[in-house]
C-alpha cells in the first residue's frame, strides 16, 4: 500500500484539478480524497508541492530491440521511460527482424514483461518488412499484443496498398500511426529554408511532409477509417490538420518536443545531434507548432525517442543517424510550453496521458479508484541540467545536454509498483 | 623619461659621413645599390642616395626590403605580421649592396635581410649601414657604416629613432622601457 | 589588424577587415612565385598536410605550391590510398594525423561540415578546400584577389555569377565575400537551380543569361557537372549550354572592361565558349597565379601569432 500525501492531483480525464491524498493498494488505484489515514500504508510518499498525474503515455518510441541492442534495449528503452515519467510506451516496428508478424510481437511482449520496468505495446507493420508491398499479419500482432501499427521511418508510398491497410486495421482497432514523407521530395539531412541557405546541407521541403499528409487523410476520410499523423513539424501540416479535423474527426495527429523547442537554426553548427527526420524547420514552423498545440489541433505529444550509438551520430552530418534520445527530456521540455502559457497543466498533461490512451485504446492515462495505478509525481519548477551521461538510455545522442530545464519527473508507478524514484 | 643621443644636426652630420665613407671604402660608386630595410631604414637610404647624388652628381639605383617573410620568430609573435611589398626594381647580382637601417641590435634584421637579398640575386658584396648600433648582438653581425656606438644600453632601455618623414622630426632617443 | 582565428572554414564569418589582411598578405606572396628562387623561409619546419576525400589536382597541387614556397613540408593524403579507403572514420584519421603534429591540415571533403568536424577536435589549423556543397573559401579568396587586382577595387562592382548554384560551394564562399564589400551580386541559373529564397542572401536572381551580363563588370561561370545533365535539374546538358553558355556576343551587354572568370576545370563548350574562355577578357589564368598567392597568405596567417 502506499500513500501519496497532499501532491497536487491534476488528471485531465476526470477534470479533476486538486490537493489530495491518493491511496494505492496492489496494482490500482484504492482511494483518492483529503486527508487520507496513514495507518494502512506501507510506504508514505510526501507529494507537498509536487503534482501528481496519471502516467505519461508515449504513443512514439524506438525501443531497438530485438535486432539493434548495442543501441538500446527494452530493458534501458523502459527504465529511460521510466526516468521521463512514462508508464507506458508504443515501441515501433523498424527493428530486426522487423516487427511484421506474431513471432516478434511475442518475443517483445515477453521481454518487456521479464526485464521491462513500464508498460511496453508493440505497434506492428503495416507492411512486411516495412516494405510497402504486401500488408503484415496485423490480426495475429494484435492477438499477441500490438495496438497500434506503423510504418514510421516510412509511408506506405502504394495509396492503393495504404487503403486497404486501414481498412483492415479497422478490424481489430489497431491505430495507423503514419510518418508522412513522399521519399522522392525529401532526399535531405535539414529543412529547406533560410538554414540551409548558409550550410550547403541539401534540403528537405516542408510539402515533402505535407503532401502525404493529405494523402493520408483524403485516404482515411474515403474509407471512414481513423488516422494518426505522426510527428508533425510545419506550420502547412498544422493548417492541413486544423482544416481536415473539422469535417473529419478522426484524423489525429502528434508532434516532438523537439519541433516546438528547436528550430533549424540548430543544424547551423553542423551538430549531428540536431538531425532528425522529418528536421527541424523553421522558425515560423515552430510557432505553428505552438499555436497548434495551443488550440488542439495537435492532439498528443510523443517522444520519437530514437537512440543511437555514439558512432552513428560521431561522423559527417549527412552520414549521421537520425534521431534524438528524448524520453528522458521530454517532460521538462513539455513544460516550458506552460511555463511559457502556451498550455495549461491541465491541457499539457491530457496531451501525453489521456488522449494518447483513447488512440490507443488502452485502459490507462486516467486516474480513479478501481483503475492501474499508474502514475508519476513530478516538479513542475525544480531546475535541472540536462546530463545526458546520467540517462538510462544508452543513447547520449540528445541536443539538450546542458541545458537548463525547469521541471521533471520525480517518481513514477506503473501497476502500483514503484519503478523510478528520484526524490 | 627619455635623453637624446642625437638630434637632428647630429644626425645629418651622420648621413653625410656615412655617404662619403661609402663612396671612399668603395673607392667610387660604380656598381654601388642601396638597399632599405623597412621602415625607417627606408628613409635613411634616400637621405644617404641623396647626399651620394650631391656628391658624385649620380642617382644610386634603390630599393626596398621587407623582412617579414625571412624572419625567424614568426611563431612566438604575438601580434599578426603584416607582410608589405618588397620593390628592388633592379638587378642585384654582381652589384654592391648597401643595406640601410635604422638600429642595429641583435643582428637578427640583418640576418633576414641578407638571406631575403641572396634569393633575389648573387651580389658582388652586401655591406650594412646603421644609424645607430645599440650593442647586444646575438650573431656575428658587424656594420660597415656606423652613424653612432652606444653599448651601454641596457635591456629596460630602449633606443628609439624619430624621421621627419615618418615622425615629423629628427632624433635618436634613450629611453626607459616601462 | 591581427589575425586571430585558428582555422579558415568559410567566408560568411570572416569581417571585411580580414578578407582585405588576407588579399593584402596575398599581394606580397605573389612577387614571391615570379622571383627564380621562388621560395622564403617564413614556414620552414612546418608541416601542412592535405586530406582530400574527394579528387581534385589543381587545388591540391595549388596548396602544395604555396607551402613549399614558404619552405614548410607537404603530404598528401587522397582517399582511395589509404585508411579511408579501409573504413576509418573522418575523426579518426584526423586523431591519427595530429598525432604526428601537422601544423595544418588542409581538408576537401564531400560532406558539408567535415572540416568543422575536424576543427573542434583537433588543435591543428584546419583549412576548408571544399566541403560538399558549402563553402571553398580559398576559392573565393583568389576570385576577389583577382577582381580587386583588375579593377583596382572591390565596392562598387556588378558581377554575375552563373551556373548551378544550389550546389555550388564555389558560389556560396563568393556570394558570403562579396557581400561584405559594396557589390550587386546576381546569380544566374534556371529555376531548378536555384536554392529557395536565394534573395535572403542580398543577391538579385536572373534566369536568363542575357539579362544577368548586362552591365556587369565580373561575370564568373560556374563549371557544370556533367552528372547533372539529364536529372530532374537540367534535361541535358545540350539544352542547357543552349541557354547558359558565355558566347562572345554576350560580352557586348557587360560593362567596357568586363573580366571572366571560372573556377576550373572548365568544360569548353558546355558553360563557355572557346572565344570567351581563352579571349582577351579572361582572367582565369590569373586566377590560377593567384591561387597560390593567397594559399601562400593563407598558410601564413593561420601559422602565425600563439599556436
Amino acid at each position: 500500500m502506499i500513500l501519496i500525501k497532499k501532491g497536487r492531483l491534476i488528471d485531465p480525464g476526470t477534470r479533476r484539478d486538486e490537493i489530495v491524498d491518493v491511496l494505492i493498494r496492489g496494482g490500482t488505484i484504492a482511494k483518492i480524497g483529503k486527508d487520507i489515514a496513514k495507518t494502512d500504508a506501507d510506504q508514505v510518499i510526501d507529494a507537498e508541492g509536487l503534482i501528481v498525474a496519471p502516467g505519461l503515455i508515449d504513443v512514439h518510441t524506438h525501443l531497438r530491440e530485438p535486432g539493434y541492442e548495442w543501441k538500446e534495449t527494452i530493458r534501458t528503452g523502459t527504465m529511460a521511460a521510466a526516468q521521463g515519467g512514462f508508464t507506458s510506451v508504443v515501441c515501433m516496428a523498424n527493428t530486426d527482424p522487423v516487427n511484421d508478424n506474431k513471432s516478434v510481437t511475442e518475443y517483445i511482449m515477453k521481454k518487456a514483461h521479464s526485464e521491462g520496468v513500464v508498460r511496453v505495446f508493440p505497434a506492428g507493420a503495416i507492411t512486411r518488412g516495412l516494405k510497402g508491398e504486401e500488408l503484415s499479419e496485423m490480426g495475429e500482432m494484435h492477438q499477441a499484443g500490438a495496438v497500434a501499427i506503423s510504418d514510421d521511418g516510412r509511408s506506405v508510398k502504394n495509396s492503393r496498398l495504404f487503403l486497404k491497410a486501414l481498412e483492415y486495421a479497422r478490424l481489430f482497432r489497431l491505430a495507423v500511426i503514419c510518418h508522412c514523407e513522399d521519399e522522392d521530395l525529401s532526399g535531405g539531412v535539414v529543412h529547406e529554408g533560410s538554414a540551409s541557405l548558409f550550410s550547403g546541407l541539401d534540403a528537405v521541403p516542408s510539402i515533402a511532409e505535407e503532401i502525404m499528409v493529405r494523402r493520408d487523410i483524403a485516404i482515411a476520410r474515403y474509407v471512414d477509417s481513423p488516422v494518426h499523423i505522426t510527428h508533425i513539424s510545419t506550420r502547412g501540416t498544422v493548417g492541413i490538420m486544423r482544416e481536415e479535423k473539422s469535417r473529419y474527426p478522426k484524423a489525429t495527429c502528434d508532434t516532438c518536443p523537439h519541433y516546438f523547442t528547436l528550430s533549424d537554426e540548430a543544424t547551423l553548427g553542423y551538430d549531428t545531434n540536431t538531425k532528425v527526420n522529418p528536421p527541424l524547420r523553421s522558425p515560423e514552423d515552430v510557432a505553428a507548432i505552438k499555436e497548434g498545440l495551443r488550440d488542439g489541433t495537435i492532439d498528443i505529444i510523443a517522444t520519437d525517442h530514437a537512440p543511437h550509438d555514439h558512432v552513428s551520430k560521431d561522423v559527417e552530418f549527412d552520414t549521421a543517424s537520425c534521431g534524438i534520445s528524448g524520453l528522458e527530456t521530454a517532460l521538462g521540455l513539455s513544460l516550458a510550453l506552460v511555463h511559457g502559457g502556451v498550455l495549461d497543466l491541465a491541457g499539457l498533461l491530457a496531451k501525453m496521458t489521456v488522449n494518447p490512451a483513447r488512440l490507443l485504446n488502452v485502459p490507462y492515462g486516467v486516474l480513479a479508484p478501481g483503475k492501474a495505478a499508474d502514475l508519476i509525481i513530478f516538479s513542475d519548477t525544480a531546475e535541472w541540467t540536462v546530463d545526458k551521461n546520467a540517462f538510462a538510455s544508452k543513447g547520449r545522442n540528445t541536443p539538450f545536454h546542458g541545458v537548463t530545464l525547469k521541471g521533471r519527473n520525480l517518481v513514477t508507478i506503473v501497476g502500483g509498483k514503484i519503478v523510478y524514484n528520484g526524490i | 623619461m627619455e635623453r637624446v643621443l642625437l638630434d637632428d644636426k647630429a644626425i645629418e652630420r651622420s648621413i653625410s659621413r656615412i655617404a662619403h665613407e661609402i663612396l671612399e671604402k668603395n673607392q667610387g660608386s660604380k656598381n654601388l645599390g642601396l638597399i632599405g630595410i623597412r621602415t625607417r631604414g627606408i628613409f635613411l637610404a634616400k637621405r644617404i642616395r641623396d647626399k651620394i647624388g650631391e656628391i658624385e652628381g649620380r642617382v644610386l639605383p634603390f630599393g626596398i626590403l621587407d623582412i617579414t617573410m625571412y624572419r625567424d620568430d614568426i611563431a612566438r609573435m604575438k601580434a599578426t605580421l603584416k607582410v608589405k611589398k618588397t620593390d628592388i626594381p633592379f638587378d642585384v647580382n654582381n652589384m654592391t649592396i648597401v643595406l640601410v637601417d635604422d638600429v642595429l641590435y641583435t643582428g637578427r634584421t640583418t640576418r633576414a635581410a641578407i638571406d631575403a637579398i641572396m634569393d633575389l640575386g648573387r651580389p658582388k658584396r652586401i655591406q650594412l649601414a646603421v644609424l645607430v648600433d645599440r650593442g647586444s648582438r646575438e650573431l656575428p653581425i658587424q656594420p660597415d657604416y656606423t652613424g653612432t656606438r652606444y653599448s651601454a644600453v641596457t635591456e629596460e632601455e630602449e633606443v628609439s629613432v624619430r624621421l621627419q618623414e615618418m615622425d615629423g622630426q629628427d632624433a635618436v632617443l634613450l629611453s626607459k622601457t616601462l | 589588424m591581427n589575425w586571430a582565428r585558428k582555422d579558415l572554414l568559410g567566408t560568411r564569418e570572416l569581417s571585411r577587415e580580414e578578407i582585405l589582411l588576407l588579399l593584402d598578405t596575398a599581394d606580397s606572396f605573389r612577387d614571391v612565385s615570379r622571383r627564380d628562387i621562388k621560395k622564403v623561409p617564413t614556414l620552414r619546419g612546418k608541416t601542412v598536410i592535405t586530406l582530400f576525400y574527394e579528387p581534385s589536382t589543381r587545388t591540391r597541387v595549388s596548396f602544395e605550391i604555396a607551402a613549399k614556397r614558404l619552405s614548410a613540408d607537404t603530404i598528401n593524403i587522397s582517399t582511395s590510398s589509404s585508411s579511408v579507403a579501409k573504413g576509418e572514420t573522418l575523426k579518426d584519421t584526423g586523431r591519427n594525423l595530429e598525432s604526428m603534429r601537422p601544423d595544418v591540415i588542409v581538408i576537401r571533403h564531400s560532406m558539408p561540415g567535415a572540416p568543422h568536424m575536424l576543427a573542434n577536435i583537433l588543435d591543428s589549423s584546419i583549412i576548408n578546400a571544399g566541403d560538399g556543397s558549402h563553402e571553398h573559401p580559398t576559392q573565393a579568396l583568389l576570385d576577389l584577389f583577382t577582381m580587386r587586382e583588375k579593377k583596382e577595387t572591390l565596392d562598387g562592382l556588378k558581377v554575375a555569377i552563373v551556373g548551378d548554384i544550389v550546389h555550388s560551394r564555389v558560389a556560396r564562399s563568393n556570394i558570403f565575400a562579396l557581400k561584405k564589400f559594396d557589390t550587386e551580386v546576381t546569380c544566374c541559373a534556371p529555376p531548378t537551380m536555384l536554392p529557395p529564397r536565394l534573395e535572403e542572401l542580398g543577391v538579385k536572381v536572373a534566369h536568363r543569361l542575357e539579362e544577368a551580363v548586362a552591365g556587369k563588370d565580373v561575370i564568373m561561370m560556374l563549371r557544370i557537372q556533367k552528372e547533372r545533365g539529364g536529372t530532374s535539374s537540367i534535361p541535358s546538358i545540350r539544352e542547357y549550354s543552349s541557354l547558359y553558355c558565355l558566347q562572345e556576343a554576350h560580352l557586348k551587354e557587360a560593362r567596357k572592361n568586363v573580366i571572366i572568370m571560372h573556377p576550373g576545370p572548365l568544360n569548353r563548350g558546355t558553360e563557355i565558349s572557346d572565344e570567351v574562355a581563352d579571349g582577351p577578357y579572361s582572367v582565369i589564368l590569373n586566377q590560377v597565379e593567384n591561387g597560390v598567392a593567397v594559399r601562400m597568405a593563407v598558410l601564413y596567417l593561420l601559422s602565425g601569432g600563439e599556436g
